[in-house]
């Protein structure tokens, strides 16, 4: 269970995150869809303890990521895909975080087999192509089998059969009663991959609900948010939420937001 | 939610059949030692640098050695003289060990490991400085014994048993660590390689030797003089008569001192700074 409330978050004057509130469940993929820019990154960024919330508070299970007992072992997290020392194997950079988190180191084996690293382990990663980047990421994610996963755009850079093996990947993780909770900016594929959605625009929650209840009153499911977030459309010539200043929001009313608020 | 126990064969994390419980206790200072330990071992630059550190150092050591025609001067001194270029090294690797991990983007894993950030810098620097140690009195003991075997023209060797003579070696030897915390704490309050390797050879080298010949009551005090003038001597440095403001270096100890609070101040700073600011 991912518990966030009231989080708000400024950088430098522009308002990424607004008294944003929801709660991700286990058992089901949630997809936590919004804009470039709408404040998804910042979202996870918080929930991981990167950044500090300015207001409000997100809980992992009860508790503050901080202030996990074996952080690697109830929570996995992939934010950008190179998140290693590029000089490093895949091997080592595993071996290192099990360490950390007392992880046997027999599992950094189980899970480059998983992610069909196992080939490229030894080699250095900084030489691996955005798939295989990603892919470590999710090794790591897996290295202390969590039963919360935090996943910021996984399918970036992967190759159809990637996408399907993360898809499915997913979908069991949270079959196995795991918490699933993985941003996409990719409509399509949310639509074949979670059961429920969050959706959020400048910052602000616009919807918490279900594919099917969102998706019911438009054609597809990629209307029913573009729709619902077209209010905050103006932020995307602001560009990639990563970057500082495209960490851009606003405090623009969403005509939309009572009625796509579902309150299942 | 984080506590379910899964019983089947194959499941999707690939367990097989591990239960996902969560034991008990929680990450501590020595788990997080071993992830650096781990991290810090498994770069080639680690060991390329430091070797290079200690080859250096003995090669001029015995050059110095080979080149020495009176034999009433500090030899120990002389023999050590290829430590102060090696510290260089040891503050680059230093800084590289921190800024490493923001540009590489490894911040985000050391952090999703070990979120109590001030234990993952205290980590970081007991690993990184245990092995700058080790190679630093690798390189000091090297250093002093191929530097006294060089030496010709009649002029004995020191020993390790003469008065001063160990204290300088093993001091040596310690800069090197102390110098690389000193790279390991910038690195952390920076964070751009460029600005606190900068800092570093700035603070170290270049101040340390402005200062040195412009303000003598600051030179004392000058990391780098320290380890030529204060921890690599067997007896302090006299002012040849008729010098009128010669700075009156530290003594082995007090040198010692001041180079550990150097190391310790930029340390806590950089501990501080990583908890308050966002990763």
């Amino acid at each position: 269970m991912i518990e966030a409330r009231g989080l708000s978050k400024k950088y430098g004057g522009v308002q990424a995150v607004s008294d944003l509130s929801f709660e991700v469940r286990p058992g089901v993929v949630t997809g936590f869809l919004g804009p470039n820019g709408s404040g998804k990154s910042t979202t996870m960024r918080m929930a991981l303890g990167l950044d500090a919330p300015d207001r409000g508070t997100v809980r992992i299970g009860g508790r503050r990521y901080r202030d996990l007992a074996w952080p690697l072992r109830e929570v996995g997290s992939l934010l950008e895909a190179r998140s290693f020392h590029p000089g490093r194997s895949a091997r080592a950079h595993l071996s290192a975080l099990a360490a950390g988190n007392a992880i046997p180191a027999s599992r950094v084996g189980e899970v480059l087999e998983l992610t069909g690293l196992a080939g490229a382990a030894g080699r250095r990663a900084g030489k691996f192509s955005l798939g295989m980047a990603q892919r470590l990421g999710i090794a790591a994610a897996l290295l202390g089998d969590p039963g919360v996963l935090l996943l910021d755009e996984p399918i970036n850079g992967l190759d159809p059969e990637g996408i399907r093996w993360i898809r499915d990947l997913m979908k069991s993780l949270a079959a196995e009663g795991r918490t699933v909770f993985v941003s996409s900016h990719l409509i399509s594929e949310m639509a074949l991959t979670a059961t429920r959605v969050i959706v959020i625009g400048g910052g602000r929650l616009l919807a918490d609900t279900t594919v099917d209840e969102l998706s019911a009153g438009a054609a597809s499911l990629e209307d029913a948010f573009l729709q619902l977030t077209s209010a905050s459309a103006e932020f995307r010539a602001d560009g990639g939420e990563r970057s500082p200043g495209g960490r851009a929001g606003g405090d623009s009313g969403y005509s939309q937001y009572p009625m796509a608020r579902r309150s299942s | 939610m984080t506590g379910i126990t899964v019983s089947g064969t194959d499941n999707a994390s690939g367990t097989r059949g591990r239960s996902r419980a969560v034991s008990g206790g929680h990450y501590r200072f020595r788990h997080a030692a071993r992830m650096e330990w781990v991290k810090l071992r498994t770069l080639r630059s680690t060991w390329w640098t430091l070797g290079i550190t200690a080859v250096g150092a003995v090669a001029i050591g015995v050059g110095v050695g080979a080149g020495t025609r009176d034999g009433s001067g500090d030899l120990t001194n002389n023999a050590l003289v290829g430590m102060v270029p090696g510290l260089l090294l040891t503050g680059v690797l230093g800084v590289l060990v921190t800024t490493a991990e923001y540009s590489s983007g490894m911040i985000r894993s050391t952090l999703a490991a070990i979120p109590r950030r001030p234990l993952a810098l205290a980590a970081k620097a007991a690993v990184f400085g245990a092995l700058a140690l080790a190679f630093g009195e690798l390189a000091s003991f090297a250093s002093f014994f191929a530097g006294g075997a060089a030496l010709g023209h009649g002029i004995a060797a020191p020993t390790l048993g003469r008065p001063g003579v160990l204290r300088a070696v093993v001091f040596s030897g310690m800069s090197f660590a102390l110098i690389g915390l000193i790279g390991v704490g910038l690195g952390a309050i920076v964070r751009h390689t460029a600005a606190a390797i900068a800092m570093v050879v700035g603070g170290v080298y270049v101040l340390g030797q402005v200062v040195g010949a412009l303000a003598h009551a600051a030179a004392p005090y000058m990391p780098i003089l320290i380890v030529a003038n204060s921890l690599s001597t067997t007896r302090p440095p006299t002012c040849s008569a008729g010098s009128g403001s010669c700075p009156q270096m530290l003594s082995a100890w007090s040198g010692l001192g001041m180079l550990g609070l150097y190391a310790a101040v930029v340390l806590v700073i950089g501990g501080w700074l990583l908890a308050r600011r966002d990763a």
